[in-house]
């Protein structure tokens, strides 16, 4: 049987309470989601619309839901370990057993960050930016569907292990040699590898590919300093995807040639060096907090440029700031552990560029914040988010700074002061961030605005949620708790978890309220419709298009010449176009290719961490073959005939 | 409101020890005293930008009747003066934390040995799953889960592990740091006063992890001459076979051993060294071919990294 199955046997599958429920509810979900596709015939819908999709907007719409679903399960992994510590004190239980909690925090940082994260951050790169650079699409549509499918493969993988196999329980970024064979040969640091690499490699891809975008498809005299502040975001962030993101590659790599052909890259002994692994991880890692920051500040750029109802304040410094975080985001990774002991001299220059990287970003808030200066701000949900964000973000700087000192690092390193820092940053600014492009740009997507109330709403309970969340860890930090205790014996930490763990079920209605506010929406479309394609009365040429807007983005093709283009050809008034100014347009064709090489990595990530060879062998042979066939299509566009484009769009525009 | 407020405070704060603000320890409390130093500093940016946001927001909403007719200037997007100052602010705090981060980069360095008038009594640390083993050389004692040591005393500790990656930390005490396979790390760190402090891993280690806790015991320099004297006597043997039983996995009580092996602790760190060119890798080894453990200190922290 053996090598029919690898090594998976029926002791793999799930035996405590939580994880069979899971268990059962997960494939009970997915049974309920086909069945729903075949009752309302919705199959050929789903394969042609959505599956085999190279469009950029739907992909971008998939990335969400999947990041939103991804957003619940790590909020209900943050719930059970808060949950579970909030009663683990001395004379407590504990809700789950150590290696169950163990992994539970694993999963939560692994999912929160390459899942919701990344994913979040993907949706509003698709969305946004053709665009907003006035291109009809991405530059390699097909290669953007396929990244799409990677991440969906790793995404499935991380999920699978709940039911079958368990998750690493090596924390966020598998320090070796905790996650070498010698003291974890189970098969969850396999699943946390390869769920990571399948998706990685997707991520690369998508940084490549908008790169080119931004390079290749800008409209007509968009120079690089005309392009919205976003654009510049996302341009950074996909240099340091291509220049981070193999290093991340390569480390798993060698973790996984460890694990799987018994070398010794990272093992304690045999001339393996641990040490290695977290100087490469982290130097890809402390790339990856800008990666995922940055694209956030180009949306506050447009928001609060957009809700002020002014221009953005001090546009070329705000570029310049974005490249010189780009720099130095190199050149810091070694803060995360100061505590390995390099040395006073490599600490020292290593903690001062940390700091460094803080007036690039102070200099921001100041021109967001003058930015607002004699606007007349619209406080609609993205600006509350704003408001939200420029609050946590600034104090997640603060105690950034303060960790920076390699001398205070000594002393709250890895402790419950490090957790309240980063969620400081990664809540208040990434994922506030993106819950606002969300808001911001849902319009653009299906033609009706979010609800604005329940928006707020959202926003408000996020908030205090977060400082009651996260306050008391600073403070726990402080008292010398340390991260990922399932227990603890000092009664004076008790309330302060307590309180922590009512700050995550805040959070949780936040995110409820946030939920509930895009099917509200849905249900109130028509009063929220979005008839002039411009609802916030925007800057940039995505405003220009009707909402939703058509799947070959621009029916003409713009022309830039100034920043904030739309803005002011608003005010000189917008011309109707002629008949003659219609062109055909050249399209890219859905192909399955995408989804097909992403369920053929997924086979062979199964067959890599069951160890069953032979389908290691059929899905990498399936893979290189798709990826050949594709190669060899010559015909892969079609073309939309300019009578047509015209007809389509002078219905859009009601004309 | 403000009696709930109060309450709730008491409630929360009753019977708190913040170890790392109440430090018992010279290093921690050079700390503590950074931590308000640059948070002071940072202030001076962080507490106008505070203002700043509530203010121009509250003034510049929407439909704020008060608002004059020049109060909109939807195309000023510019001006030197302000970009200046707020490049020039944060670069001159910034500046000034860099000599500060420089500086006390070097004078708490973990590597860096107190300079006292007491003789400093060094302290070899292995971290095992889950469980901290400590051996003093010069003493012929040794111990696990507990640290006794005397107040007012320099202590030296030289740290590895023969378990997953650790980090030593004492939070009342100060500075922590990595205990690795293979390699040794130090800490100097000096109680001022008696008392019991919590020592814990920081880094997670496998199963046992939350557990992997030890406490220090600082005392009189009579107490812990005692102790030493009857640890000395001890039953307890801290030899090759209760050394392989504590290597493996699993919790232990605190107990005294007399140490029955000057090497062991080199044994330990040597064991990961087959195969390994030396000096070359991030940890490198400072210890002694001869066991001596005076000599170890007098290794240069690993510049080359």
């Amino acid at each position: 049987m053996e090598w029919l199955i690898g090594r998976f046997d029926l002791s793999y599958l799930p035996s405590d309470p939580i994880t069979m429920g899971a268990a059962i509810g997960m494939p009970l979900i997915l049974i309920a989601i086909v069945a729903a596709l075949t009752y309302f015939k919705k199959w050929k819908w789903l394969w042609t619309e959505w599956i085999t999709t190279v469009d950029a907007k739907k992909i971008g719409i998939m990335y969400a839901i999947v990041a939103i679903i991804m957003l619940i399960r790590g909020g209900a992994d943050a719930l059970m370990l808060r949950a579970s510590t909030a009663v683990s004190g001395p004379g407590g239980t504990q809700l789950f057993e150590t290696d169950t909690f163990q992994q539970v925090f694993t999963a939560h940082g692994t999912i929160m960050i390459f899942f919701v994260a990344m994913g979040l951050m993907f949706a509003l790169f698709n969305i946004a930016v053709p665009l907003m650079i006035g291109a009809r699409d991405v530059a390699f549509p097909f290669l953007n569907s396929m990244s799409f499918w990677l991440f969906f493969a790793g995404m499935i993988l991380v999920n699978a292990s709940l039911v079958v196999g368990g998750f690493s329980n090596g924390g966020w970024l598998g320090y070796p040699p905790l996650t070498e064979l010698q003291y974890n040969p189970g098969p969850g640091v396999d699943y946390w590898i390869w769920s990571l690499q399948i998706a990685g490699i997707g991520s690369l891809l998508s940084g490549v590919n908008f790169f080119v975008t931004i390079v290749k498809c800008r409209a007509k005299g968009m120079k690089l300093m005309k392009m919205p502040i976003f654009v510049w975001s996302v341009f950074v962030t996909t240099v340091l995807i291509m220049i981070s993101f193999p290093m991340l590659t390569a480390s798993l790599g060698m973790l996984s040639l460890d694990r799987l052909a018994g070398m010794h890259f990272f093992t304690s002994d045999a001339g393996g060096n641990p040490m290695m692994y977290i100087n490469l991880i982290w130097a890809w890692g402390h790339p990856e907090v800008y990666i995922l920051v940055m694209p956030a500040f180009g949306i506050f750029s447009e928001v609060v440029a957009t809700f002020a109802r002014k221009r953005l304040f001090g546009y070329k410094t705000m570029v310049w700031a974005l490249i010189a975080i780009m720099f130095f985001s190199f050149v810091v990774w070694q803060h995360h552990f100061f505590t390995m002991g390099a040395g006073a001299n490599v600490n020292a220059f290593f903690g001062i560029m940390t700091m460094v990287i803080a007036i690039p970003t102070g200099v921001k808030l100041f021109n967001w914040i003058f930015t607002m200066y004699k606007g007349k701000i619209d406080f609609k949900a993205p600006m509350v988010w704003f408001m939200c964000f420029a609050v946590t973000f600034t104090i997640g700087g603060v105690t950034g700074v303060l960790m920076s000192i390699p001398a205070i690092d000594f002393q709250v390193h890895n402790s419950m002061f490090l957790v309240a820092h980063f969620h400081n940053v990664i809540i208040g600014g990434v994922i506030f961030g993106y819950l606002a492009g969300l808001t911001y740009w849902f319009p653009k997507l299906f033609g009706f605005r979010l609800h604005d109330r329940l928006g707020r709403w959202s926003a408000y309970f996020w908030m205090v949620g977060f400082m009651l969340a996260f306050m008391p860890l600073y403070a726990l930090g402080l008292m010398g708790a340390v991260r990922r205790l399932d227990h603890y014996d000092d009664p004076a930490w008790i309330p302060f978890f307590v309180v922590s763990a009512v700050g995550v079920v805040v959070i949780g209605i936040g995110l409820g309220l946030f939920i509930l506010q895009i099917f509200y929406s849905v249900w109130k479309r028509k009063t929220l419709r979005d008839t002039t394609g411009d609802p916030w009365n925007g800057r940039t040429l995505e405003w220009s298009v009707p909402s939703p807007a058509p799947h070959y983005n621009f029916a003409i093709e713009p022309t830039v010449s100034r920043i904030d283009e739309w803005w002011y050809q608003k005010q000189d008034g917008v011309s109707v176009p002629k008949d003659k100014d219609y062109k055909d347009i050249v399209l890219p064709k859905n192909t399955s290719l995408g989804f097909l090489i992403g369920m053929a990595a997924l086979a062979l990530g199964v067959g890599l961490i069951w160890h069953i060879w032979w389908l290691v062998i059929v899905s990498f042979v399936g893979l290189v073959l798709f990826v050949i066939r594709r190669s060899m299509d010559d015909f892969t566009e079609h073309t939309l005939p300019a009578g047509e484009v015209m007809r389509m769009d002078r219905e859009a525009r009601g004309i | 409101m403000i009696t709930a407020l109060v309450l709730l405070g008491v409630i929360l704060l009753r019977g708190v020890h913040f170890d790392i603000l109440q430090p018992a320890g010279d290093i921690a409390r050079q700390q503590r005293d950074l931590m308000v130093i640059v948070l002071s500093l940072i202030g001076i940016v962080v507490v106008p930008i505070f203002i700043m946001l509530g203010w121009f927001a509250w003034r510049y909403r929407e439909g704020n009747h008060k608002s004059k007719k020049d109060d909109y200037k939807p195309e000023w997007h510019e001006n030197t003066l302000l970009e200046v100052l707020w490049w020039g602010i944060p670069i001159a705090i910034i500046a000034v934390l860099a000599v500060i981060a420089w500086q006390t980069s070097h004078s708490l360095d973990p590597y860096k040995k107190i300079e006292s008038n007491t003789a400093t009594i060094e302290v070899q640390v292995v971290a095992l799953q889950w469980k901290w083993l400590f051996i003093y050389p010069q003493l012929g004692v040794a111990t696990v889960n507990k640290l006794p040591i005397p107040e007012k005393t320099p202590i030296h500790f030289t740290i590895s592990a023969d378990a997953p990656m650790s980090s030593f930390w004492v939070p009342t005490l100060g500075s922590q740091i990595y205990a690795m396979n293979g390699m040794s790390s130090q800490l100097s760190l000096i109680a001022d006063r008696t008392g019991e402090f919590a020592g814990v891993s920081s880094n997670i280690n496998g199963k046992g992890y939350s557990d992997m806790k030890f406490t220090v015991y600082s005392q009189t320099d009579a107490d812990f001459k005692a102790w030493v004297a009857s640890a000395q006597q001890s039953a307890n043997m801290m030899d090759d076979k209760t050394y392989a039983r504590l290597a493996t996995p699993g919790l232990a009580d605190e107990t005294s051993y007399m140490l029955m092996d000057n090497m062991l602790y080199d044994k330990v760190v040597n064991k990961y060294m087959h195969g390994m060119s030396h000096g070359d890798s991030t940890g490198g080894t400072h210890v002694m071919p001869d066991g001596s453990m005076m000599k170890n200190s007098d290794v240069q922290t690993m510049e080359g990294m």
